[in-house]
């Protein structure tokens, strides 16, 4: 069976890859003007300001939307059907999509909290994740 | 590349045209016989040379982009007679399995691929989305998948003609939830091009060419993760400009034919270009307002989720059907009376939008 795809990393994105190897979920904030932006670049998107700074996220955040997946991409996803692909806003103003861990898929809903994880990926590093936040 | 051919040929002679007369080729993507140049691959194969070409790539917006970028290219005296022309043998040369992985590949390598995104899959977070903000229904969504293959029942060429009622669209089995199997659209084969000519030029050949009236395109981003807005898109903007540009108005247009890759791609678009205020799309598709004799006949050959899908070409079978329309050759779908037509497509996650206003000449 393929495997599945592993994040192809780039000269821009080593840092956050890194970070996430360690445990901690990055994201860029603009000296010049605070805009917050993902995935990582040279730049800001926002004033075009050169460097933006790297920051760790608290890894919280709260789910835009979400989908469970019946019918998989390719067959390396065909074991884990039926899974859930989420967006998640994080709490500081950065999004990603992930899927939804440690629960069945129909607790999936906008709007519930989730807090970030990380697995282990096949050949070193970690994807982030996200759980329901337990308070 | 056969199929390439096929549709050119017919294109030229509908129009009248001997293949030297083309001095401007389009071409789109293919993802079954894929090149770095498929304008020149299909020249060459075509056997002619044209002192303009080049091939576009914009997903579901290509085709709409390639009449665009050919308007423009005769506005601007570069070109007489531009033939645009898209296909690809996605079922045959793919397999249904092939066509999602390969289309799966436009997911980010970083940042969804390793997630197991596919492109149902990433509509079903704007359906979602949609469901939660404006009230959109499963049997809204289901409304548009029979509407459409009610109307793919007209035509003889349709890929799917089997009858589809509400329950078994309710009921199909589950793709990417909310979005069941006839949310989405079709593998196909197939192929279709068009000749754009200046006016004067056409008038030299033919008397039954159609008018580009207006066109606007909108591009917001790329990735799924990176949408602005999981229910307002670029087609309010590309749609925008077209209707400025032609002077009209959504209310002055006879007949829709809008991109409609998964059900929610139609009914969001729908929303967002102006047909409909927020959350009344789909209570207004249950009342029939895309059927024949409805407000805003829409998809009337049947749309990418019962007619077919080829690629680009999926996009282009949306044009050929408006300009049948506005010719009165739509047989037993024709819309009494049309006279304009809205066409639009949208490539990516609703990432690429080009929308187009033909009339009657
Ligand atoms: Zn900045």
């Amino acid at each position: 069976m393929a495997a599945k795809p592993v994040p192809l990393v780039t000269a821009d994105t080593r840092t956050f890859w890194d970070a996430c190897a360690e445990g901690a979920l990055t994201f860029q904030r603009c000296a010049a003007c605070g805009h917050v932006q993902f995935p990582p670049r040279p730049f800001c998107t926002a004033c075009r300001a050169a460097g933006p700074g790297t920051e760790r996220s608290a890894g919280l955040g709260t789910i835009h939307s979400f989908t469970i997946v019946h019918r998989a991409p390719t067959a390396a996803f065909k074991a884990d059907t039926p899974y859930v692909l989420a967006l998640v806003d994080f709490d500081e103003g950065f999004r990603l999509m992930v899927n939804l861990r440690g629960g069945p898929p129909s607790d999936a809903r906008i709007g519930l909290r989730v807090r970030v994880l990380f697995e282990p990926l096949a050949g070193g590093g970690a994807l982030p994740q996200v759980r329901p936040l337990v308070e | 590349m056969a199929l390439h051919a096929e549709a050119a040929s017919a294109a030229l002679a509908d129009a009248g045209l001997r293949a030297d007369e083309v001095d401007g080729v389009l071409c789109a993507y293919s993802l079954a016989e894929p090149h770095l140049m498929l304008s020149s691959v299909f020249n060459e194969y075509f056997g002619i040379a044209p002192s303009y070409s080049a091939a576009v790539q914009a997903g579901g917006a290509t085709a709409c982009a390639l009449v665009m970028q050919a308007a423009a290219l005769v506005r601007a005296g570069i070109c007489r007679n531009v033939l645009a022309v898209c296909a690809d043998n996605r079922l045959t040369g793919l397999g249904r399995s092939g066509a999602v992985a390969a289309l799966a590949e436009v997911g980010h390598p970083q940042f969804e691929r390793p997630y197991g995104m596919s492109i149902p899959a990433a509509y079903a977070l704007v359906a979602r989305r949609c469901m939660f903000e404006r009230g959109v229904t499963a049997e809204h969504l289901a409304a548009i998948s029979v509407t459409q293959r009610g109307h793919a029942r007209r035509h003889p060429k349709a890929q799917a003609r089997d009858p589809l009622t509400m329950e078994q669209a309710l009921s199909a089995r589950m793709i990417a939830d909310p979005l069941r199997l006839y949310d989405c659209c079709l593998v196909s084969d197939g192929g279709a091009a068009l000749v754009i000519s200046a006016a004067d030029a056409a008038a030299d050949h033919t008397d039954r060419a159609v008018s580009i009236l207006g066109y606007g395109q909108m591009n917001t981003h790329e990735h799924a993760f990176a949408m602005p807005s999981l229910t307002d898109f670029g087609c309010r903007q590309s749609a925008a400009q077209a209707f400025a540009m032609a002077g009209l108005t959504p209310a002055d247009i006879d007949v829709a034919e809008i991109y409609d890759s998964f059900t929610i791609t139609l009914l969001a678009e729908l929303e967002s270009i102006g047909f409909f205020p927020k959350g009344e799309a789909g209570p207004a598709i249950l009342d029939g307002a895309l059927e024949l004799d409805g407000v805003l006949p829409c998809n009337t050959h049947g749309g990418l989720l019962s007619y077919g899908h080829s690629g680009a070409a999926g996009g282009m079978f949306h044009i050929v059907e408006a300009v049948r329309q506005l010719r009165g050759e739509a047989e037993a779908r024709q819309v009494a009376g049309a006279e304009t037509a809205f066409v639009h497509g949208d490539g990516g996650i609703l990432s690429a939008h080009c929308s187009l206003i033909l009339g009657r000449a």
